[in-house]
């Protein structure tokens, strides 16, 4: 590869230059996920894409990879535009994507066999590979025998094996415990430090704020509606990184505080894809609307608590806070900003009430600030017979969003209405009315 | 014979005549390949009478009832099943995988497949007898070919089917993988596409194997107009025991039977039902699995790695080959290919089925008239009264049992494989059983040859049933008897939900076995002494041995128009709301 650049005046491996991406629908407008991203990955460098879900980045590491092409804009490595898969590229999967019927060595082989190298030097790379990422002694186990964390040391070691340019992780330790993340990410870096993976680049998909600061020379952030990089934060903290490190502490809430921003930020409903009717709800239940109140509400944070601790106490992650959070500044239950979240005075009411009350309370912050719900309230109440086919308003919604959003809207609207009883919804016809089955 | 794991059955692919286009009304698509497939049979029979030659009759060595050549028999019947199966793998991996890469292969493949699947199949044989006869003149080579296509055609369908759904549902990581590492199409086959699809289709070839029994016994020794083929056979001695009034020879021809069959299920398969298992795609291991003691042996042997590694490095030297196939893609396809060159191949399949019809019109205006269409109407409607009375009354005794096996765990798990062995033994050989207390009682036959159509899929629904009972979750259970659910509403709230998709699988299959069944089960003979009922299928059977092409037709396609049908208005909603609503998951 180093031929083909040049190594003296630049150092840069991977340049994303204007990347648009438009996912074309069937009816209404088309969705744009990704708008003028413009981004490098140097020599050496760990570059983390921290963001919310639905904020692009995934999107964004496929493109990376040539899965996917981009609708506008270019994606160079090592010089050479990215037009499809390429071996300089390999790619270290969420769901770890391993072959369930090939034995440890055949999943990491695989990479080399598409290649056409021949068995016996292939069976030597994957072992050596397998040495390397701590699985020696698996090699002839399944899959499904591994725990999670072995399976996704199988997933790297695959990786690894084929001797790409840029490794891509695409959210590779999100669907692992906490104590295993940590050791394979461990593992990991120390592998990186010592210089023994043969990797030049590594580019990790995120949502993990620590992990992020963990693992990375710079840390870009995401903003969504569209996707785009909202801010650039370069970490210099000498490696091993220490969590409780204070100035690992203050980077971490500074990039809570980014994150709110982006997501709090100044309009007020600005943050939810789309505004109006064609709100995208995101998939948050009643309990754990009031859940988030109550805990907010208790006792160390007294109704006004930094996101950074909430999230450390309930042991979320940012990508199942925010939601959350997001739900209650919706409905005015609180408000967002810096990093923090404070209760309004219907939250604390809420939290007060008994659960008639708290009905009650909701129903009327759902009729005033989701306009959806208010809409499908208005036509049950204009209509003599009092019910509307779920259909309608589905369709309605699919005007301004993919169906599985308006769908994922739609369940969320549904639990919600049904909570405030505000409007019943019967399963098995798909209609909502005003019954209430008492 | 089964097994096991009735369930992997149902998760991977779904029963026959279900899947498919949704919806009640047959679209476009199924119109046109409809039509086309009529055309197709309309060529071959004009085919047949623009040669006019008298068949030639076959220098066969004679069918003689030799005990000591029953074996014998019993093996080149099991050798045409087996070359049937290996013809179905072939066309399955090659027509479903079309179907599933290229869009235009799909538009013409899938309502093919759809409409195929009602086809009766022993309809088929009254063609493809004549066909391969002209194509192999003198030669047993051409018996033996219809033979084994009578057995393809009852198998390649619904595999195929199965085969092209768990290709549209490869997990899309693993798809990303495959293209991501840049496999070669013969890689990403061997590797992603028949691993995933492996349990389904093992389970559908499996199930279509048992169904086939029926069909190789059926189509050994048949006669089309004045052409009698009689390939040794267990089917050809078993006619020759009618004809010879021979209840011994047809008592024996049973006990071979079922010899034959528990080899075959002891041999072959449970364990491939048994390897099987490791294609599943679950990350978990199971808490049960199904055993084979053989592939338990063939696990512990000492030949099996050698044995591995031989076809792994004859795999490798494939994969290794310079070709197309083996290569890595040279270009990555985005997006989705232009609609242009579908609309015209569209244009092109809609002039081929105007073409195909006026001959169709031609061909009937000349031999059929409107008499033709409602006696053949009526007669499938009196199939059709047979086919739902029997599948009620089979519902009404199975199912009860059905679930009280299936609550004992200890007991379904001793009478599964007896069901499932029940269901692959061919009915037509306890026939003339049948049939002898049918004279001999004086019986009406018109009532008295019904049962026969269902002697053989009856199975189905009780092993299904069983499955399904098997399946309530231990929770639910516990439930129920905490409650102290009365047994009505245990019914209605536990019971139905639970077994109604399992149930409507067995139902459908039990009554698309009957229609088959009733080609050969609405006409019988003992010796001299015939016996019919009235029906579609004495009708297509009449018109077979009379070799009259057009009333043949005629009654394959009312046949096929009205499985369709109840396939659609009846089957496919019920099996959709046992699905939607009642899940269990």
């Amino acid at each position: 590869m180093d031929s083909i650049m040049n190594p003296v005046q630049d150092k840069t491996l991977v340049v994303v230059d204007a990347i648009r991406k438009v996912y074309p629908k069937g009816s209404g407008e088309d969705l744009l996920v990704l708008d003028n991203v413009n981004l490098t990955l140097g020599k050496n460098e760990i570059v983390s894409f921290l963001g919310r879900s639905g904020c692009g980045k995934t999107t964004l590491l496929r493109i990376l990879a040539g899965l996917m092409p981009a609708t506008g804009g270019e994606v160079r490595i090592a010089g050479r535009s990215v037009v499809g898969p390429s071996p300089e590229v390999a790619m270290v999967f969420q769901s770890f994507a391993l072959f369930p019927w090939l034995t440890v060595l055949q999943n990491v082989e695989i990479g080399l066999e598409a290649q056409g190298v021949p068995p016996a030097e292939r069976k030597r790379r994957a072992l050596a590979a397998i040495d390397l990422i701590g699985l020696d002694g698996y090699e002839s186990a399944y899959p499904k025998e591994l725990s999670g964390g072995m399976r996704q040391r199988v997933g790297i070691a695959r990786a690894v094996v084929v001797q790409p340019t840029v490794l891509l992780m695409d959210e590779a330790f999100s669907a692992l415990d906490v104590l295993t993340a940590e050791t394979l990410r461990t593992d990991l870096m120390d592998l990186w430090i010592e210089g023994r993976l043969p990797i030049s680049a590594i580019a990790v998909v995120t949502h993990n704020i620590e992990e992020a600061v963990l693992l990375s020379d710079r840390v870009l952030v995401f903003g969504s509606n569209p996707g785009h990089v909202a801010a650039e934060i370069r970490i210099e903290l000498p490696h091993p990184r220490n969590r409780l490190d204070p100035a690992f502490r203050q980077i971490v809430e500074d990039l809570y505080s980014t994150m709110t921003e982006r997501a709090g930020g100044k309009a007020s409903q600005g943050h939810f894809f789309g505004t109006g009717l064609a709100m995208l709800l995101p998939r948050v239940s009643p309990n754990m609307i009031a859940g988030l109140l109550e805990a907010v509400a208790a006792d160390p944070h007294q109704g006004h608590a930094g996101l950074p601790e909430l999230a450390g106490d309930l042991h979320m992650e940012v990508d199942d806070l925010f939601p959350v959070a997001e739900v209650l500044q919706l409905l005015r239950f609180a408000e967002l900003g810096d990093g923090d979240i404070k209760l309004t005075e219907p939250g604390r009411q809420f939290v007060g009430f008994e659960p008639d009350a708290r009905k009650k309370l909701f129903a009327q912050q759902l009729l005033n600030y989701v306009p959806l719900a208010g809409h499908i309230r208005r036509v049950l109440d204009e209509r003599g017979t009092h019910r509307a086919p779920a259909s309608r308003f589905r369709d309605e919604l699919e005007d301004h969003m993919s169906e599985s959003f308006a769908e994922q809207t739609m369940r969320t609207v549904t639990s919600w209405g049904r909570f405030g009883e505000v409007f019943a919804y019967d399963e098995v016809s798909g209609i909502f009315s005003l019954d209430n089955p008492g | 014979m089964l097994a096991s794991r009735p369930d992997q059955g149902r998760q991977a692919d779904v029963p026959l005549g279900v899947s498919g286009s949704t919806g009640v009304w047959p679209n476009l698509y199924d119109a046109v390949i409809f039509v086309l497939v009529v055309g197709v049979f309309v060529l071959v029979a004009h085919g047949f009478r623009e040669m006019n030659a008298p068949a030639a009759q076959l220098e066969a060595v004679p069918v003689t009832l030799d005990l000591a050549r029953l074996p014998e028999y019993a093996l080149r019947t099991t050798l045409r099943m087996f070359a049937a199966i290996i013809c179905s793998l072939i066309f399955t991996f090659v027509v479903a995988t079309l179907a599933a890469r290229s869009r235009k292969a799909e538009l013409v493949i899938i309502p093919a497949l759809d409409i195929l699947q009602s086809v009766p199949v022993l309809g088929f044989l009254t063609f493809t007898v004549t066909f391969f006869l002209q194509l192999f003149p003198g030669s047993v080579m051409g018996a033996e070919c219809a033979a084994i296509f009578a057995i393809f055609t009852s198998q390649a369908w619904n595999m195929a089917f199965s085969f092209y759904q768990s290709l549209r549902t490869v997990p899309r990581d693993l798809d990303e993988v495959a293209r991501h590492y840049r496999f070669s199409p013969w890689l990403r086959f061997w590797r992603l596409d028949v691993p995933f699809g492996a349990p389904g289709l093992i389970w559908n070839t499996m199930m279509s194997m048992s169904g086939g029994w029926f069909f190789v016994v059926a189509s050994e020794a048949i006669t089309v107009g004045n052409t009698t083929v009689m390939l040794p056979g267990i089917g050809s001695w078993l006619a020759l025991a009618i004809q010879a009034r021979d209840l011994q020879a047809v008592l024996l021809a049973i006990a071979m039977m079922a010899a034959v069959i528990l080899a075959y299920d002891q041999l072959i398969f449970r364990p491939i039902v048994a390897w099987a298992d490791k294609f599943r795609f679950e990350q978990q291991a199971a808490d049960s699995q199904p055993h084979s003691w053989l592939y338990d042996f063939w696990r512990r042997s000492r030949v099996r790695p050698h044995v591995i590694r031989a076809v792994g490095s004859v795999a490798d030297r494939i994969s290794l080959l310079p070709t197309p196939l083996t290569s890595p893609p040279a270009k990555p396809k985005f997006g989705t290919p232009p609609r242009t060159g579908e609309r015209v191949w569209i244009a092109l399949l809609l002039v081929l089925a105007a073409y195909a019809l006026w001959q169709i019109v031609l061909y009937t205006r000349t031999t059929l008239g409107l008499t033709d269409l409602r006696i053949a109407l009526f007669d499938g409607f009196l199939t059709l009264i047979r086919v739902l009375v029997l599948i009620a009354l089979a519902s009404l005794v199975w199912v009860p049992i059905g679930v009280w096996i299936g609550l004992r765990p200890r007991l379904a798990t001793s009478l599964q494989p007896v069901a499932q062995f029940l269901a692959a033994f061919p009915a037509n050989v306890v026939f003339p059983v049948a049939v002898v207390a049918i004279v001999s009682l004086r019986l009406d036959p018109n009532i008295w040859l019904s049962p026969l159509m269902i002697l053989g899929t009856q199975w189905y629904i009780l092993f299904n049933v069983i499955a399904g009972a098997s399946a309530i979750p231990t929770d639910l259970r516990d439930a129920a008897a905490l409650f102290r659910i009365s047994s009505w509403s245990w019914w209605r709230k536990v019971g139905v939900p639970a077994i109604l998709p399992y149930y409507v699988t067995g139902a459908l299959t039990a009554a698309g076995g009957s229609w088959n069944a009733s080609i050969v089960a609405e006409v019988v003979s003992w010796g001299d002494t015939h016996l019919r009922a009235e029906g579609l299928g004495a009708y297509i059977a009449d018109a077979t041995s009379a070799g009259d092409f057009p009333r043949v037709v005629l009654g394959i396609v009312v046949m096929a128009l009205m499985v369709t049908t109840c396939n659609r208005i009846l089957w496919r909603p019920l099996y959709r709301l046992a699905e939607n609503r009642f899940r269990l998951e």
